[in-house]
């Protein structure tokens, strides 16, 4: 399979789940598909049925919300079976609508936004204490770089030289009530993490072959900086109706849309 | 009794390489010989403490027993999300320490004034609250915390508290009052932090006979532990430096009551609690001071008088 059937799979399925359970957040989910699709059809060193083997890549989602799309990364790579992801949202389910990392696969749990990146430091740290070969990922969403606990860690993962941490925004320019640069700037976003010691990638998130450069460009580890790439997106990327509309940070597909979704979606 | 802590640590460390240290850019004149001893397991985070709790849980979560160090409030309020979210939901092996309980930073303000912390720590699951009352528990609380699987808030005095328990190699025990005093009196006074050398040295002068125990463990706490001094002592005094709402007294009162509905406690004592009763102080002042200010000292009629046969 290609990355780039893998990320229309992983589409596919996301949409799948919060049209079943009437959940949130599809937007932010889309807009991750392809750099999630490239990161596990090609990427990272992992073993789904050993989902704790002790070398595996450390893959980090930091805006937890957009858990959908990971839950189907997970499964269709063989973490769990695809029949748990029809759980997804109910009663008793192992599938909260935030990432859990009771799920097989899900390194952390997330919400609250800005504890990936400290966290992910604190990974990329004991490796490079262990000397441990193995490289951790972790994606932020564009609103969270409002958080301040993420420029403590780039601060400290550029300290520290932690070139084994690859930094993933998603950079979809939309968070919860507005665009991101009319919420709170963030631009010029590539100068101020350059500033803040980062080597910086700076990408289209949905293009498969700049995904590629990136994540081979970092497992160079040629420089001793933390990696960050800005991947540009775009919120509800791959369904037309979505696409850069902020109300599909709420809305849940109906059955109509949902069929025009998969139409638009062909594997 | 914070450098109490640290040797003890620095001995703990030397046979069990999974301590690490971070301090959060506080501990001059503590930690130095941490440092030069453990290089590759000591760090300065900077003041960035959300940052440092979530490195911290990251280390933990790849085999270190992860201390991280810091005043007051700093490592514990200014983080409290991180610690909740990122150590105690995955039970993470981190240890936070927190230097300078109640008042002991007196005169450096509220922002210093480490006065809600145990009510705030033990209302996380995984918790486990510790509360040394002297250099000896200190260091008991070091052996044992570089041995324990789980998140623990350790909360330490500051320096030059004197030695109150007479045995340097104290036993202490999770969840157990600690014993300092016997007494076939009524009375208890229960207590906790570097608050106990005072009390005691108030008992004396004033003649009172009473038992006196201390909680080196807020949480957890055994009820059963609690009705067998209530039932011995049933005139009981918790004396805190800590806000009354949530704390130390808080937690005994619950743990009785716990005791009383399980059928382990027959009768309820009465429990005089002298805590700091919901306000600020922002007067400038010695820890000594600030405690008296804050209601914090013992008088002959918190007591019974004891009959005599």
């Amino acid at each position: 399979m290609t990355s780039i059937e893998f990320a229309t799979r992983i589409r596919r399925t996301a949409i799948g789940m919060v049209h079943r359970a009437n959940a949130s957040h599809i937007g932010g989910a889309l807009s991750m598909a392809d750099i999630l699709g490239v990161l596990y059809n090609d990427v990272l060193n992992v073993k789904p049925q050993e989902s704790q083997w002790d070398g595996r890549d450390r893959l980090l989602l930091s805006k937890g919300h957009a858990c959908v799309s990971l839950y189907a990364a997970l499964a269709l790579k063989g973490f769990f079976p695809l029949e748990l992801l029809d759980t997804y949202g109910t009663d008793g389910s192992v599938l909260l609508s935030h990432i859990s990392h009771h799920v097989p696969g899900v390194e952390i749990s997330a919400g609250s936004l800005g504890h990936g990146l400290p966290y992910a430091a604190g990974l990329a740290l004991a490796a490079q204490k262990k000397h441990s070969p193995h490289d951790i990922y972790v994606i932020l969403g564009d609103g969270e770089m409002d958080e301040g606990s993420n420029w403590e860690a780039l601060l400290f993962a550029a300290h520290h030289k932690l070139n084994n941490l690859c930094v993933i925004i998603d950079y979809n320019k939309i968070q919860s009530l507005g665009d991101t640069n009319d919420v709170m700037r963030l631009e010029p976003l590539a100068d101020k993490l350059r500033a803040f010691g980062q080597h910086v990638i700076d990408i289209d998130g949905h293009d498969h072959d700049q995904l590629h450069a990136a994540f081979a460009d970092f497992k160079l580890h040629a420089t001793d900086q933390p990696t960050v790439v800005i991947a540009n997106t775009v919120k509800g990327k791959g369904v037309s109706f979505m696409e850069n509309r902020l109300e599909w940070h709420y809305k849940s597909p109906n059955d109509e849309q949902f069929a025009q979704a998969m139409e638009e979606l062909p594997l | 009794m914070r450098t109490a802590f640290i040797n003890q640590l620095i001995e703990e460390a030397a046979h069990n390489e999974r301590i690490f240290l971070i301090v959060g850019d506080l501990g001059f004149h503590v930690v130095e010989p941490f440092r030069d001893r453990f290089p590759d397991r000591f760090l300065n985070a900077g003041i960035a403490e959300q940052n440092m709790t979530g490195v911290a849980a990251g280390l933990a979560r790849e085999g270190y027993n992860v201390y991280i160090y810091s005043i007051a409030n700093f490592p514990m309020l200014r983080c409290i999300e991180q610690i909740r979210n990122d150590v105690c939901y995955y039970g993470g092996n981190v240890k936070i320490v927190a230097v300078g309980a109640g008042y002991a930073y007196g005169s450096l303000g509220v922002s210093h004034h480490a006065t809600e912390d145990v009510a705030v720590m033990r209302a996380l699951p995984q918790m486990t609250v510790a509360s040394p009352s002297d250099p000896s528990e200190a260091r008991a609380i070091a052996t044992l915390s570089a041995r324990f699987e789980g998140p623990m808030y350790i909360r330490l005095g500051k320096a030059g508290e004197k030695q109150v328990f007479p045995d340097d190699a104290t036993a202490i025990e999770l969840g157990q009052p600690h014993c300092l005093k016997e007494s076939a009196s009524p009375n208890l006074l229960l207590t906790t932090g570097s608050v106990l050398s005072e009390a005691v040295s108030q008992i004396d002068a004033l003649g009172i006979d009473t038992a006196v125990y201390t909680l080196p463990f807020v949480k957890p706490l055994s009820a059963e532990a609690l009705a067998r001094l209530a039932t011995r002592h049933p005139n009981m005094v918790v004396l805190e430096e800590h806000q009354k709402s949530g704390g130390i007294g808080s937690a005994v009162i619950e743990r009785l009551n716990d005791a009383l509905t399980e059928g382990t406690l027959a009768h309820w004592p009465r429990i005089r609690r002298l805590a700091i009763d919901d306000y600020y102080l922002s007067t400038a002042g010695k820890e000594t001071y600030m405690r008296r200010e804050a209601g914090l000292t013992l008088r002959t009629e918190y007591f019974e008088p004891t009959h005599k046969e």
